[in-house]
């Protein structure tokens, strides 16, 4: 593009008078703020005492409401996970009731759980989940962590591929976990509904779930609404992604190999074509 | 494929084979023999990972096949069974999901460079339009494959897409309902997407078999538009372009390995990972990044019917476009005007597409209607203007003096090179 690019010249005035003017049509969302995450980045790992928080802050508190339906209690004592102990895990799982059957007799019946059992339902079906939290299904949690965002704006997006930022579901999480509020003057809310300052739309049907030292840690962690909010997503992103270790481990690996591969290949290109002249 | 093949079978089985099938000697003059302009650039190794993309999509894709489900009420936790329970399922859905945003970058790259270089114009018409039916599979698969994991995103982007036909007058709403099965989206819809989505890819491989004959019937064109005129302008594929290929393939594997690895939910929705829901509509509702130039000019004009025509008609154009660029001479090198307004076509393509991610409302709309009104003048009035009053800087006489100067080709070495190469094959 050296000699007379006018018409790309005016192209790119064209776009710097566009691109603002249609941003102005946009509503602005309050962001989400950064959070620090252990397993971000290329080598990121999860913090096992992190995830155990976080499992006993969903047991106590979200669990009344929300299901973990596509975990397993076997999950707990894999690699990459909260590091449970296999006896652990089972001990864990035989807290629950799960509901079995039918037996030899045609009926269902109960039974304490067990390793390859999942996390039960907190309710029988969406029709019950509804009526009993005024109309509003509570979603399950073993996805949410990659079932929610909040959009980054250009040029943000774009930085993200190589920044490898990918914590924008967590990142909410905490926000709106953390993100209760009173509702600013003239703010109509919805009966039934609480005030976010994170939620799309702000009114949450969804109480504060958290609140200064609801769940006792035996490890001297502060038991905050901040700390259980880090705690549980940290936990939920695990439940999301449970092969993230071993995801970036061999990404890593594979990385390394094709950077050495593309480099040989390099010099094999350049070996085959010095016969010609004019290029290398 | 159509030359004459060199090869000579040395041992015995071969020469038997070769009598009865000369498949050996068709892939040699093919693959290796197979004269390659001398110039050719980077951009020309597109070709190469967009066959490689095809054979790691269905690789991947048939054995996803062995563990999902293709039922409304199984196929979200079936996908989910995969990213947990099966042995690298994670990978190889990554590896297919991400596949498919390399495959369209791959494919975006070589048309882009066919439109630089003015690889459309005759005698490649036929190459051309074969590649832009392999792009329109492409687009029907990719859209077909998200529907699969059935999350909300697969199912109101094909709710969406296929709404589309609706706009036809009269038998629309027929139409509709036969592609659905049902009146809405559901089960039956499924079924039948995920039936064609695992047969197209082999249309796709069955039309670039064509695409790749006709490429070698009319042969490679290259940077300087300048036909291959002497042996001196050529080099054998074999391993000339194959060393280049390869080492063009492994750096942009780097690039495909960057997002299955480590950001492999980028290019899709977290929409995506909340299932169905016939009753709850996304807020907003944003097809895959690749097809958001188009969704943008669909969108742009106010009529359905006239949208929805404006979107095909901005994909079917590019057949048409040997017959509208009026301009003798191919490479946008030797074109000084064409270059600019080719630079120019790329921003309006990016700008589209950044348009055809964001709601439908204000200033938004207005740069949509602009860029999609350029984006069809660019084909219908610049492309043939341009040819009668571009003043084209002069051709070089052959490939070789293009590359090595006035001087000609007769470098010694070279000669040597190409001769022994040729001796070889």
């Amino acid at each position: 593009m050296k000699p007379k690019s006018r018409p790309l010249a005016l192209t790119l005035l064209a776009f710097s008078l566009l691109l603002p003017a249609a941003h102005a049509g946009a509503a602005e969302a309050e962001q989400p703020p950064r959070q620090k995450w252990s397993f971000s980045g290329p080598f990121g790992l999860f913090d096992r005492a992190q995830l155990q928080r976080g499992l006993k802050v969903y047991r106590e508190v979200c669990q009344t409401c929300h299901g973990l339906t596509r975990v397993a209690f076997r999950n707990l004592a894999e690699p990459g996970g909260p590091g449970f102990t296999t006896a652990q895990a089972a001990a864990i799982a035989a807290e629950y009731r799960i509901k079995d059957g039918p037996n030899d007799q045609g009926e269902m019946f109960e039974r304490p759980g067990r390793l390859a059992d999942y996390f039960p339902a907190p309710f029988p079906n969406a029709q019950a989940a509804r009526v009993a939290n005024n109309g509003v299904a509570p979603p399950d949690l073993s996805v949410i962590a990659k079932a929610r965002t909040y959009e980054r704006g250009f040029p943000w997006f774009l930085f993200d591929i190589v920044t490898q930022y990918q914590e924008q579901g967590p990142d909410y999480i905490v926000a709106l976990l953390t993100g209760y509020e009173e509702p600013p003057a003239g703010f109509q809310l919805p009966p039934g509904t609480q005030y976010n300052k994170y939620f799309p739309g702000h009114a949450i049907a969804m109480p504060p779930p958290l609140s200064d030292g609801r769940v006792e840690y035996t490890d001297g962690t502060p038991q905050t609404v901040e700390q259980y909010a880090k705690d549980v997503t940290a936990f939920l992103v695990w439940a999301a992604e449970p092969h993230m270790e071993a995801r970036k481990r061999i990404g890593f690996q594979v990385m390394v190999f094709l950077i050495v591969f593309a480099g040989l290949l390099y010099f094999v290109k350049k070996k085959v074509w010095s016969g010609v002249p004019e290029h290398a | 494929m159509s030359a004459h093949s060199t090869y000579q079978p040395r041992s015995p089985f071969m020469k038997w084979l070769e009598a009865r099938l000369p498949i050996a000697g068709l892939i040699h003059s093919s693959f290796v023999a197979y004269p390659t302009p001398r110039n050719l650039n980077y951009w020309w190794t597109f070709g190469g990972i967009l066959s490689f993309m095809l054979a790691v999509q269905i690789v991947t894709g048939i054995v996803l096949v062995m563990h999902y489900t293709p039922h409304a009420d199984l196929a979200f936790s079936s996908v989910e069974q995969i990213m947990r329970d099966v042995n690298y399922g994670w990978l190889l859905r990554y590896l297919h999901s991400n596949g498919a945003s390399m495959f369209f970058i791959a494919v975006y790259v070589h048309i882009f460079r066919g439109l630089y270089y003015g690889s459309y114009k005759a005698p490649r018409e036929v190459l051309w339009i074969l590649g832009v039916i392999i792009y329109l599979l492409m687009m029907a698969t990719g859209f077909l494959g998200y529907t699969l994991p059935w999350g909300q995103m697969s199912f109101w982007g094909a709710t969406v897409i296929t709404n589309f036909f609706s706009a036809i007058p009269g038998v629309g709403e027929s139409i509709v309902t036969w592609l659905w099965g049902g009146y809405a989206v559901g089960n039956p819809t499924l079924q039948r997407f995920f039936s064609l989505h695992y047969l197209l890819p082999f249309v796709i491989a069955g039309v670039v078999v064509l695409h790749i004959w006709a490429l070698h019937v009319v042969g490679q064109n290259n940077p300087t538009g300048v036909e291959p005129k002497s042996s001196q302008d050529t080099v054998p594929f074999t391993p000339y372009a194959t060393a280049k290929d390869a080492f063009m393939l492994v750096v942009f594997c780097i690039v495909y390995a960057w997002f299955v690895f480590y950001v492999p939910n980028y290019l899709g929705h977290a929409d995506n990972y909340i299932e169905a829901n016939p009753g709850v509509t996304p807020s907003h509702i944003v097809p895959e990044w690749y097809y958001l130039p188009f969704y943008a000019i669909l969108r742009a004009i106010p009529n359905k019917l006239l949208g929805v025509i404006a979107l095909f008609a901005s994909i079917l154009i590019l057949a048409f476009l040997p017959w509208l660029d009026t301009s003798r001479v191919r490479s946008a090198a030797y074109r000084p005007l064409y270059r600019q307004f080719f630079w120019v076509f790329v921003a309006v393509c990016l700008g589209l597409g950044w348009l055809g991610s964001k709601p439908a409302e204000g200033g938004y709309v207005i740069a949509a209607r602009i860029l999609t009104a350029w984006y069809f003048i660019h084909f219908l009035i610049i492309m043939p203007l341009l040819g009668l009053i571009e003043k084209p800087k002069p051709l070089p006489n052959s490939i070789s003096e293009a590359v090595l100067g006035k001087s000609g080709g007769a470098h010694p070495s070279f000669a040597a090179a190409t001769a022994a190469s040729e001796k070889r094959s």
